[in-house]
């Protein structure tokens, strides 16, 4: 099956700097695909170029089988867009703007289910310049899905959520993808990018550091294990540190803290219960996607607290 | 969200729908933005009624061909409501629309930004013919002050007025750089292109270098072929191509120029 989206080395230069300096991804039929990476990485203005709101300085993108330039009025009826910055008239009211932009449509979602399923329903009397951050996010949601699109490109899908409204999203999304919708994500939340992509691809300094799923890219990155405990009675560390799979042993106070790779656990659980001891108040700590990302870019994806 | 899979009823038959339904929608929000109705119909019809109960205007105004004071404020306020619509209402709107991204929103539906334009041109036509027949109306039943008496003419000057007019606006959004902006281009046009419609002096009145700068300003023209058609007179050319003009070559800049974001 052909790709969704195919973008080959896509290059696109504002005035003073690189946006995007080569950028290459497949997007298939049904997936949830990432783009993940720092602020200024280059990722808006890779799916600005996707949906034809950019004109790349060089590279090639088809959207099925759409050219996004040439071919935009037939990709506009199948593509569904959220924007970053993208808004509606100040005075227009909810329900207004679904039912307005459900006449652009060929065949239009229900936007009152539409309407209810973003738990918009008390809002649609308010007008759009009255709505909080959230809500806005949500509206912005609703329009994007609002044209029964095969492909929606989400553009910071839940910045502005508060974290109920966040899960409620993903829950959507979700549904959403089980109907065979495409969804391109792009987020720099990492809790996100876990729950919801099949697919990530890592964007920094406008090129693609790597692309895989999330549980590939935090393999990938080779962060060991911390498996930390108390043991039940005083041991030697050298029954551990003899370990292969064990690279480090420290302690802190009655805790011994143990780095090593994916089969360390097994290894140090085995070697504590030949000798009969027990690992109280026993903590593994995987590396997390922010971990990887580090590792992987060497930068942090939000600032840090 | 399994609901979400069906479809509703065809809402819509084709883009003819969306348009009229973005027209629907882009009238409804220049009502609530107040502008044109309160400043382009009510604020002039306050002004017909005030200027029509003082008996002083009803003399016959010098070189007026017979009208009184008065019978020219009608035509002078249906032209105060174009130059409101033309200089407060569109351009505002249509800057505020490309500064906060609406017109970008519209580029990623089969839609697009231009039907969002049109759309908004055609909400403040229909206001300016709504404010210039309620005028003449009022005129007529409250203050006994005829139609025009060649009312072709008058039709034919009036869209040639309201043409020049949006094409101004649509100047002023093209060449604003920003919302705010525009409101101040469109508030330093506003009075200068009033005075010479004669809202404060009649042309006939101005001093003869006045005079002849008002019958080439684009309210001035309007108001040469206003007073034409008033005492029967098919209005004549030099007004008439004046507005043309105005609105040809305003137009030409203003699409030549146009941004969307």
């Amino acid at each position: 099956m052909p790709p969704v989206i195919e973008v080959r080395n896509l290059h696109k230069r504002y005035e003073d700097k690189v946006a995007v300096d080569d950028v290459s991804l497949t997007v298939q039929e049904g997936e949830i695909f990432g783009i993940l990476g720092p602020n200024g990485a280059g990722k808006t203005t890779t799916v600005e170029c996707i949906e034809g709101l950019r004109m790349p300085d060089r590279g090639e993108i088809r959207v099925l089988g759409l050219d996004p330039l040439r071919d935009h009025a037939e990709l506009t009826r199948r593509l569904g867009v959220q924007l970053q910055a993208g808004h509606l008239p100040e005075r227009l009211q909810v329900a207004e703007a679904l039912e307005l932009y459900s006449s652009f449509y060929p065949e239009p979602a229900d936007w009152r289910v539409l309407l209810d399923g973003l738990g918009l329903a008390d809002k649609a009397k308010t007008r759009y310049g009255k709505l909080s951050g959230g809500q806005v996010q949500r509206l912005s949601i609703a329009l994007a899905l609002i044209g029964s699109p095969r492909v929606a490109i989400l553009d910071e899908l839940t910045t502005g959520l508060d974290p109920q409204a966040r899960r409620d999203t993903w829950d959507l999304i979700e549904g959403v993808r089980s109907r065979g919708v495409t969804i391109v994500l792009v987020t720099h939340f990492m809790e996100e990018a876990e729950r919801l992509c099949d697919r990530l691809a890592l964007i920094d300094a406008g090129r693609v550091v790597m692309v895989d799923t999330p549980t590939g890219l935090t393999e990938r990155a080779r962060i060991e294990q911390r498996i930390q405990f108390r043991p039940s009675r005083p041991m030697d560390d050298r029954l551990l540190t003899s370990l292969p799979d064990v690279s480090g042993v420290t302690r802190r106070g009655e805790l011994v803290i143990v780095n090593g790779n994916d089969n360390a656990l097994n290894a140090v659980t085995t070697v504590l219960a030949r000798y009969q001891i027990v690992a109280e108040q026993l903590r593994v700590e995987r590396a997390s996607l922010e971990d990887a990302f580090v590792q992987l870019t060497g930068k942090r994806l939000e600032p840090g607290p | 969200m399994s609901a979400l899979r069906t479809t509703a009823p065809p809402v819509t038959a084709g883009l003819g729908s969306a348009t009229w339904r973005l027209i629907k929608a882009e009238s409804t929000l220049c009502v609530r933005d107040k502008v044109a109705p309160l400043w382009g119909i009510g604020f002039p019809l306050v002004l017909l009624i005030v200027l029509g109960s003082v008996s002083d205007l009803r003399e016959p105004v010098e070189g007026g061909g017979g009208l009184t004071y008065f019978d020219l404020y009608v035509p002078v306020l249906i032209l105060f409501n174009l130059a409101i619509l033309a200089t407060a209402s569109l351009p505002t709107t249509l800057a505020g629309y490309r500064e906060n991204g609406v017109l970008r929103r519209m580029r990623t539906t089969p839609v697009g930004p231009a039907r969002v334009l049109a759309a908004q041109l055609v909400a403040n036509f229909v206001i300016a013919v709504v404010a210039m027949v309620l005028f003449l109306a009022v005129a007529w039943f409250g203050f006994d002050v005829d139609l025009p008496k060649h009312l072709l003419g008058f039709a034919l000057a009036w869209l040639l007025a309201a043409a020049a007019l949006l094409s101004i606006g649509l100047l002023i959004t093209a060449l604003a750089p920003g919302r705010a902006p525009a409101t101040a281009i469109g508030t330093v046009l506003f009075f200068p292109m009033m005075f010479f419609a004669g809202l404060w002096v009649p042309i006939s009145q101005m001093p003869p270098l006045l005079a002849d700068i008002a019958h080439y300003t684009p309210l001035g023209a309007g108001m040469g072929a206003f007073q034409d058609a008033y005492v029967g007179h098919f209005p004549s050319a030099v007004p008439l191509l004046t507005l043309a003009a105005y609105a040809t070559v305003c137009a030409f800049i203003a699409v030549r120029w146009f941004r969307w974001e």
